[in-house]
């Protein structure tokens, strides 16, 4: 075996045994922040490096386990696709192995299992590198069951509330109607190429339209996983209601993992494309950015607010997929791997800012005991640095130059512009309305961000606890520094990025993106120099010089410091902070335009004392449309199913003595 | 494009980058006396921005004390950004490389960057008016923005480049053709750039009315130098969406090379189109009444609705042509 493999199985014993440490926790809590979380940073360290290697070498590194069934060993393979989503996961978990020790502190003295949040956390890892090793279908399933699993406990690890209880059964639920549209969708695959190692499906011939049915079922599969729309609304409970370090790993990389799944799916596994996939899967992408940023608009809870954008950006993944699927099916395999690239950036940016916010998030929690943010207020002066990184994470997610999240929305409008080389006019006049989607989502999610930052961080405190808000150990902070940097340094040198990303289309379609880098590291030039560039060092560069050059004028030219004085608010009363505005508030004029998008519950109630109380109720489309209905059925269907039940045990012989008979005919 | 990296390409836009810094004020100036003269006022001199901008340069900073560090940076920030974008934009001469450096998009992502600090420095005192001004100026940049991105679209693709030194050259060296879809983006962008910087009907930039403050309000806080670098970026947005609109439609009489005689010639024709163009707003804002702030959305759908015209008129009646 050759180093990056020895590494990611570094990565996934190191994992293993971080839970395993977490076992004796319960007897030694120290246990948990000395060396379980130490083992997770390393065990993501191990696993960044050997995608690091798996890139740059690009070379296919396989190897059979001594695992599994006697018939059918368990494959595992390391090429640089799953080298890029070692990276994705690696980075976010090392992050999180030095924000998790400070964390995790504040549960020893708790009631809450320690045994339980390390255990199922080094598990949770364990599964995701696993389904991203993994060469053939059936230990794929295996990892993904165990990620399923695993992370179902951390959503039900305060399970003493009511709701998260229903959270975490929701999860599960969806986790397995999904696994299971997989596992038909690896059916297709595996009955076609004789075989369950991965090696098979690529080679075979998939005949008429078993590809369509392979492709739906795996759309429908790894779709409800990463939360598309309107699949979505398991996300925004399940996602939330985890410890903040694992709200940060399920969103930030284990949505990654299904967008893993459905690209090897798809891209790599049934190797034929056709344009009305691109068409499928751009509308589902569109649909869900929009109102995935429409509803964390909405939202007033911080972790709810950020699963919401993450349904939102996973919709922008998808638009980008679909993108390049549309191209590929038409013909132009090199717009095909320019919008693929465009979707794998995204899914790093996103597994980058989506960390960074939840740790933020988790910090914001952890000192003020607060997530709800009518609550909260002033906390850059009170948390300096995690208002610092926290700041970088939503210009970051706003897509911003000259952060990271611009970056890989600029390489997917890039390649949506080059819809004039479609032929078909229909197709033509699609992708520009993606585009305008595409760009509306990236307007509202400033505006999102603008609310949680403005309302979180600045203007003044709105509770007591949240004015004695106090800043977080290092490790907490240095944790979020570490991603907060690598946003800036994806954002700054993309052209090293892309010139990286640029060797799996290479390896998986057969297409290379040669022009992206030809001008040098300055420049990213994704289709052609003539068609567009972009500096982002150069940008940095000359921001950073105007800036220093109009600090300097100005400062000259008045040197006395400023004076501080109470807030002028046009001379009216001086300003409380109740008087600020709410995250509501903000989010007001917002709702009443997009109000056919939500479900409002809004009027007046009688409170104490003669006074009214304003009430407003914002509620997810999906439930009503979709899950409410879903659920519905399968009550009236197992009411029918139980008149079987009868409790009479010769009635009970009877369907034994039938079921048999029935049998016993489909053998003969 | 490498002979657009020579030296001179560079100082050249350095100059016009400055040239940007230093006329915005002056369009700020020439629509107030038009808007003046319209109104049978006699109005300030041309030159009064300024000598307001010269007095609160020279002005004592007062901050709240409830302000944040982000209240004192944000003016900075606003400022770079909404230059850095107006230096991407061809005034004088087409041949530019800050415009490879930065594409439309970009341009478009800076002036978001500097919208999202203005609108953070708006919530950040912990005033009413701000946290107002910031929610509303978030809803219209959140309609605007989708509708520039798809009217720039436009261009880009029947140039088939984002690059809008590009976009102006195939524009001035095609054959003198009217589009359907250009006239579409025109429209849109015009909507679009109304709405951005602040104008009537959408916003009234001398309203002294608090609740229908939208720019306004979220720098009511501001005074001194911070105060100069926001009002004095908000006038160089005015000229960018000025010398966008006249140099990508009307590209006539910009310079294509480096040659002085050139640039006076395309200095002297944008001059002119910007006060035609400043004319033309001064007039509109004169007959027009701003309107109620949910009455906005109907008008920048229709800028929406404009650019998609426009987009779709493109890719189906002139791509296939």
């Amino acid at each position: 075996m050759d180093l990056a493999l020895w590494l990611a199985a570094a990565a996934v014993a190191l994992a293993l045994a971080s839970s395993g440490v977490s076992l004796a926790a319960p007897w030694m809590p120290r246990l948990l922040r000395l060396v379980a979380m130490p083992l997770v940073g390393l065990a993501g360290l191990a696993a960044t490096v050997a995608g690091l290697i798996a890139l740059t070498q690009g070379g296919v590194i396989t190897a059979e386990l001594p695992m599994g069934l006697p018939w059918l060993p368990w494959q595992v393979r390391l090429d640089v696709l799953s080298g890029f989503f070692l990276v994705v996961i690696g980075i976010v978990t090392l992050a999180v192995g030095i924000y998790g020790p400070a964390y995790v502190r504040g549960f020893e003295h708790g009631r809450d299992s320690l045994a339980a949040l390390g255990g199922f956390a080094g598990v949770f890892l364990t599964g995701m590198l696993l389904v991203v090793l993994a060469d053939d279908a059936f230990l794929f399933m295996v990892a993904w069951e165990v990620m399923s699993l695993a992370s179902y406990f951390l959503v039900a690890f305060h399970h003493e509330a009511a709701a998260n209880r229903r959270a975490a059964f929701l999860y599960l639920l969806m986790a397995h109607i999904g696994g299971l549209a997989i596992l038909l969708g690896y059916g297709v695959l595996a009955s076609f190429g004789g075989g369950f190692d991965f090696g098979a499906m690529r080679a075979a011939e998939l005949s008429g339209g078993w590809a369509s049915v392979a492709f739906v079922l795996a759309f429908l599969g790894f779709g409800m996983k990463a939360g598309l729309v309107p699949l979505h609304a398991w996300l925004p409970e399940a996602h939330p209601v985890a410890p903040s370090h694992i709200s940060a790993l399920m969103s930030g990389v284990m949505l990654k993992v299904a967008v893993y799944g459905f690209i090897r799916f798809v891209f790599d596994l049934i190797g034929e494309f056709h344009w009305q996939w691109g068409v499928a899967v751009l509308a589902v992408g569109s649909g869900s950015a929009l109102m995935g940023v429409l509803y964390a608009l909405m939202q007033n809870d911080l972790k709810r607010l950020l699963a919401y954008s993450s349904v939102e950006n996973i919709g922008i993944i998808f638009i980008a997929l679909g993108l390049s699927l549309l191209y590929l099916g038409a013909g132009s395999p090199l717009l095909g791997a320019v919008a693929l690239v465009a979707a794998l950036y995204h899914a790093i940016n996103h597994a980058l800012f989506k960390g960074l916010l939840f740790l933020g998030a988790g910090a914001v929690l952890q000192s003020t005991h607060e997530h709800d943010l009518e609550q909260m207020g002033g906390l850059l002066r009170r948390m300096p640095w995690t208002g610092l990184f926290f700041l970088v994470g939503c210009i970051s997610i706003s897509a911003l130059p000259p952060f990271n999240g611009f970056v890989s929305e600029w390489l997917t409008f890039q390649s949506a512009l080059q819809a004039w080389q479609l032929e078909s006019g229909v197709l033509r006049s699609l992708v520009p309305v993606a585009a305008a989607v595409l760009a509306l989502t990236g307007a509202l999610a400033a505006a999102c961000f603008v609310k949680v930052y403005g309302v979180a961080f600045l203007g003044r405190a709105r509770s007591r606890h949240v004015r004695r808000a106090r800043r977080v150990p290092f490790g907490m902070r240095a944790g979020q520094g570490l991603l907060a940097v690598l946003c800036l340094a994806l954002g700054v040198w993309p052209s090293g990025v892309v010139a990286l990303l640029g060797v799996i289309p290479e390896h998986v379609l057969g297409v290379g993106l040669s022009q992206a880098t030809a001008r040098g590291w300055l420049w990213l030039t994704p289709v052609a120099a003539e068609t567009a560039s972009y500096s982002a060092p150069l940008v940095v560069l000359l921001l950073a010089a105007l800036t220093a050059l109009s600090v300097l004028v100005w400062r000259r030219k008045a040197l006395r410091r400023a004076r501080r004085s109470d807030p002028w608010d046009c001379g009216f009363a001086p300003p409380e902070p109740h008087m600020q505005y709410t995250s509501t508030a903000f989010a007001q004029p917002i709702r009443r335009v997009f109000s056919l998008v939500f479900q409002i519950d809004e009027g007046m109630e009688p409170g104490t004392g003669g006074a009214a109380r304003y009430r407003l109720r914002v509620q997810d489309r999906a439930w009503e449309a979709l899950y409410l209905p879903a659920a519905r059925i399968v009550e009236a269907s197992s009411r029918r199913v139980a008149r079987l039940q009868s409790g009479n045990l010769r009635r009970y012989l009877g369907w034994t003595l039938v079921t048999v008979l029935v049998l016993l005919w489909i053998i003969s | 494009m490498d002979h657009l990296l020579s030296s001179s390409a560079w100082l050249l836009a350095l100059g016009q980058a400055l040239l940007f810094a230093a006329l915005a004020p002056g369009l700020t100036g020439w629509i107030r006396k038009a808007k003046a003269r319209l109104q049978n006022r006699r109005g300030a001199p041309v030159l009064q921005p300024y000598r307001d901008l010269y007095k609160l340069l020279g002005k004592e900073v007062r901050v709240a004390h409830t302000a944040s560090p982000l209240f004192r940076a944000a003016p900075y920030v606003v400022f770079v950004a909404t230059w850095l974008a107006a230096a991407t934009v061809p005034l004088i001469t087409v041949d530019l490389p800050t415009a490879m450096i930065a594409d439309i998009i970009v341009l478009v992502g800076l002036l978001a960057l500097a919208r999202f600090f203005l609108a953070l420095a708006g919530m950040d005192v912990g005033t009413a008016f701000g946290g107002m001004g910031a929610s509303r100026e978030m809803l219209v940049s959140a309609l605007a923005e989708p509708a520039m991105l798809l009217a720039v679209f436009t261009l880009a693709m029947t140039a088939h480049s984002t690059n809008l030194a590009s976009v102006i050259d195939a524009h001035l060296h095609g054959p003198l053709v009217l589009r359907p879809s250009f006239l579409f983006a025109l429209g849109a962008l015009v909507l679009v750039a109304i709405a951005e910087t602040g104008r009537i009907p959408v916003d009234n930039p001398s309203t002294h009315l608090e609740l229908t403050m939208i720019h306004e309000a979220m720098i009511l806080e501001y005074s001194g130098r911070h105060l100069a670098l926001m009002e004095w970026a908000a006038q160089i947005k005015l000229l960018l969406y000025g010398s966008l609109i006249a140099n990508v439609f009307f590209p006539w009489g910009i310079a294509t090379g480096l040659e002085p005689g050139a640039l006076a010639v395309g200095l002297a024709a944008v001059v002119l189109k910007l006060a035609a163009l400043g004319a033309l707003l001064a007039t509109a804002e004169t007959v027009l009444a701003k309107m109620r702030l949910f009455r906005v959305p109907a008008f920048l759908n229709l800028a929406l609705l404009l650019a998609l015209l426009g987009l779709l008129g493109h890719v189906i009646l002139e791509v296939g042509s």
